[in-house]
């Protein structure tokens, strides 16, 4: 058997939609199949297979598709799916033989050809959003200038937008397949370029930074949100995503400070005024350069207790977890969260505890891309007490609860076992009645899931003991 | 006071702005700058040009011109007792910093609130001498939103609405009761008055505009609205009545929902915890079913829980609907009605709008539906295909479990 005859159709650009419909629309009346035909871009790669010429265009043979086809390809060929050539001219086939197809959307072959339209439709818009201009001035007046990497061709379909837009501006957008200019008039085409062909910077950048970092509410910290929409792929080209980590980091502490310098409720006057919140913030402060023991080499920062300055209640954790040693703020990770549930089931009002650790820096060993928790040993804990003996002495809470045996360590000074101290208030040195339970993260290991369950109904219950003890002592 | 410079001015004036959600640019009519005379253009759609780590879009320049402020809102930062740190812009700064941000891409256009200085007419005045001077004297093509003084001259407010794209006058809390305690200067029925002339004005426009193609146009993108959710008791169901009224009232555009999120010295009457933005959302999702899916405000009303009178946090209100309707469920994608699958839970418009030209040209099978929706999982209850019929699940007492989304697992490894 004779083999089938190849066809080699060389496209003059990525984005050259006329040569793909002039190639593919002779080949289709021709009837050649989908798998005879090497579609590239530019006269590289030679003559492999030998090569047919293209069967020859017969203008007046009434060859007609519909317009939803040419507008969905016009966009889908701007992918930069080697295979969106063949995958086009395969729905063209199949839609000669269907004139409905394209109406189809359940068929295989159009979701796919119109999910990279989808594609192409969005890298179009974030060109829009993201190219930022740098103004550049010379004899004529100031000059604009963008860098941008786009992921698709999209560049030359996209001109008529910036045109539109900046009509009376001169500008050229850079990027690495090819740079469109504006000069006011004519539209020109020029080779790709790199990053260092655009100017270094902008003074108004400045300002847009400021404005990007006011305009930001602390309170509402989402990030995801905003990374499914400004992914981090673009952010290396918006001079405002260089705030982004600085942000997010001041974000929650901000929010906490906020919490905490709240003015207390009318009715209820503040017991204490004086300058708690400074000496707070004064020690908080000084924590945070802590090298009282090794622990502050490995781990990323303190993390110093949080909560009302005057809260009757103060619970002590052992040491911040992987997540509260990123967030700077103790008990937000799952053992924090489960912790929250309980307090809420126990009907105790979370907002009106301290909560801080025994120990303020995260301990742990690397297992590969893990960082495992170790618990601190006796010294650790006795280097810590420093910080937590200052928060106790400036909160003065009604009663103390230790989590687990590090807190119980740290809280009355030696080794007590948990299942021996559990449920009984012991009197403390400077005034407070101190209650031992355990760690929430105890009930977070436990692998059986009713003993889990049956050891969170206990924590519970010593939570709501501790909570109607400390409306007996008000 | 020392002189300030115009970045310590724009930092104060656009922090005193973030409370405001809107930062819609679409919707208005389309123009640009062809025929070079003047900047921009406005293409229907909408563009954020960034996101800030709050999720929120930046699309706009949103800034005050003053955050000084006569009135004494508890809910705002600006009010007259509050201790921020106070700025005002010249028109004429507000105008550079637009066109300089906007030639270099970083905007849609400016979204221009104040607080209130001297009286409504005087700020009134230099808000729309702002956007007189972006339109007349440089020919900004771009979007203008301009946040009106319901006691300002009518006139002033029909003169902001020859240049602005959107007008918008907030509401600010759903009840008049909270209105009281919150914003005791501020009086609902004149924001009220104020909106339903906006609606008379814009009807007007449009009907010159029918006559005659040279009339002028006027705030050809509408009218919206804010509220704070979470600063006073107001539960979901009077939030969503509130604004599903104020749409058919005063045709508005958008109602914006904003968390009250803890401020910078506070106010004493307020709550102050994190700000309640998973209600905001959900109330959020709630006006879209009225908006694009055919629901109306007693029916989302029927989706909240009877004691609280809130939605439930844990599941949208679509799928909180479906649970307590299971009688319309399931639904035939191959035959039942546009308005039966658009309450499928899980079955977005452009989903529903997929299944109807497809079934013309094939019996869909649940691999089909798979295909045209982003996930399968939680469809399967409430649909029936060619080749899928979900047995009893319906009536099934643990559905709710099933479709909900799991509770957060916890790590192990913390």
């Amino acid at each position: 058997m004779r083999s089938p005859t190849i066809y080699r159709v060389a496209l003059t650009t990525p984005d050259d939609f006329d040569g793909w419909r002039a190639a593919a629309r002779r080949l289709a009346m021709q009837g050649v199949d989908t798998a005879n035909i090497v579609w590239q871009v530019g006269d590289a790669g030679g003559d492999l297979f030998g090569d047919a010429p293209l069967p020859p265009d017969r203008p007046s043979s009434g060859f007609s598709v519909a317009r939803a086809f040419v507008d969905l390809a016009q966009s889908a060929i701007l992918h930069s799916d080697p295979e969106r050539f063949a995958l086009l001219y395969a729905l063209l086939r199949r839609l000669r033989d269907r004139p409905g197809l394209m109406e189809d959307k359940a068929d295989p072959l159009l979701r796919r050809v119109d999910m990279l339209a989808k594609a192409v439709r969005r890298d179009i818009h974030k060109m829009r959003a993201f190219v930022r201009f740098r103004a550049l001035e010379d004899d004529a007046g100031p000059r604009f200038i963008a860098w941008f990497e786009p992921d698709h061709h999209i560049v030359r379909a996209n001109a008529g937008f910036f045109l539109r837009r900046f009509a009376s501006m001169r500008w050229s957008i850079l990027t690495p397949e090819v740079s469109i200019h504006w000069d006011g008039d004519v539209l020109a085409e020029g080779p790709g370029a790199s990053r260092g062909d655009a100017p270094a910077d902008d003074p108004v950048e400045e300002m847009w930074k400021g404005y990007y970092a006011a305009i930001f509410n602390p309170a509402r910290l989402k990030t995801g949100a905003m990374l499914s929409e400004m992914p981090k792929k673009y952010w290396r080209n918006l001079p405002e995503a260089a705030l982004i980590p600085a942000l997010v980091a001041g974000a929650q502490a901000r929010e906490a400070a906020m919490i905490a310098t709240a003015p207390l409720p009318e009715k209820a006057p503040p017991k204490r005024q004086g300058n708690s919140a400074t000496v707070w913030a004064a020690i908080r402060n000084e924590a945070m350069t802590c090298t009282r023991c090794p622990l502050h080499r490995d781990a990323t920062q303190t993390v110093f207790g949080e909560g009302p300055l005057d809260a009757p209640l103060l619970f002590i954790g052992e040491q911040p977890g992987d997540q509260e040693d990123l967030a700077g703020r103790p008990f937000v990770g799952p053992a924090g969260q489960l912790f929250d549930q309980a307090l809420a089931d126990a009907g105790v009002d979370r907002s009106r505890a301290y909560v801080t650790n025994a120990v303020k820096h995260f301990k742990f060993e690397r297992r590969g891309k893990r960082r495992l928790h170790q618990s601190p040993d006796a010294g650790e804990i006795e280097a810590c007490r420093w910080w937590l003996s200052q928060e106790i002495d400036l909160v003065r809470p009604r009663v103390i609860v230790a989590l687990g045996a590090s807190a119980a360590r740290a809280m009355l000074g030696n080794a007590v076992t948990i299942s021996r101290t559990r449920g009984q208030a012991i009197a403390l040195a400077g005034g407070a009645e101190g209650w031992v339970t355990v760690h929430p993260s105890y009930l977070l290991r436990l692998p059986d899931k009713d003993r889990r369950a049956e050891e969170q109904a206990r924590f519970v219950e010593d939570l709501r003991a501790i909570g109607t003890r400390l409306k007996a002592l008000a | 006071m020392a002189q300030l410079s115009t970045r310590s001015k724009l930092e104060i004036l656009a922090d005193a702005a973030k409370y405001d959600a809107s930062c819609a640019s679409s919707g208005t009519t389309k123009r640009d700058s062809r025929g070079g005379k003047g900047i921009g253009s406005t293409e229907g759609m909408g563009i954020c040009h960034a996101y800030a780590p709050d999720g929120r879009c930046i699309s706009l320049l949103k800034i005050l011109l003053t955050n000084s402020c006569i009135f004494d809102c508890h809910y705002c930062i600006n009010r007259r007792s509050s201790d921020v740190r106070r700025a005002r812009f010249t028109a004429q700064e507000v105008v550079d910093l637009t066109l300089s941000f906007y030639r270099r891409n970083y905007i849609e256009g400016l979204f221009l609130s104040s607080g209130i200085i001297r009286s409504s007419d005087y700020t009134m005045e230099q808000m729309v001498e702002v956007a007189r001077s972006l339109r007349e004297d440089h020919h900004f093509r771009g979007y203008i939103h301009l946040k009106t003084i319901p006691d300002a001259d009518p006139a002033l407010i029909h003169q902001a609405g020859l240049h602005a794209d959107r007008l918008s006058i907030n509401v600010e809390l759903p009840t008049e009761s909270g209105l009281k305690r919150l914003a005791p200067e501020k009086d609902g029925v004149r924001i009220e008055g104020a909106m339903s002339r906006l609606r008379s004005d814009m009807e007007d426009g449009q009907d010159a505009r029918r006559k005659y193609k040279s009339a002028p146009r006027f705030a050809p993108a509408g009218q919206s609205t804010q509220m704070i959710v979470g600063a006073d008791a107001a539960d979901d169901r009077a939030i969503i009545a509130r604004a599903s009224s104020l749409y058919d009232r005063h045709k508005l555009r958008r109602v914006y929902y904003s968390a009250f999120s803890p401020i910078p010295s506070p106010s004493a009457v307020l709550p102050l915890k994190r700000p309640p933005l998973l209600r905001e959302h959900r109330l959020y999702q709630s006006d879209w079913m009225i908006r694009f899916y055919g629901y109306d405000a007693s029916e989302i009303a029927a989706a909240t829980d009877a004691a609280t009178g809130c939605l439930p946090l844990d599941i949208d209100p679509k799928l909180a609907w479906a649970l307590n309707h299971r009688a319309t469920f399931p639904v035939d994608v191959n035959r039942a009605p546009r308005e039966a699958l658009l309450r499928v839970p899980g079955l977005g418009v452009k989903a529903v709008d997929r299944i109807l030209m497809s079934r013309r040209h094939r019996r869909l099978r649940l691999d089909d539906v798979a295909r045209l929706t982003t996930s399968i999982k939680k469809l399967r209850p409430f649909l029936i295909a060619s080749d899928w019929r979900p047995l009893a699940l319906i009536d099934s007492a643990d559905l709710r479990a099933r479709v909900a989304p799991p509770a957060r697992q916890l790590d192990l490894f913390a």
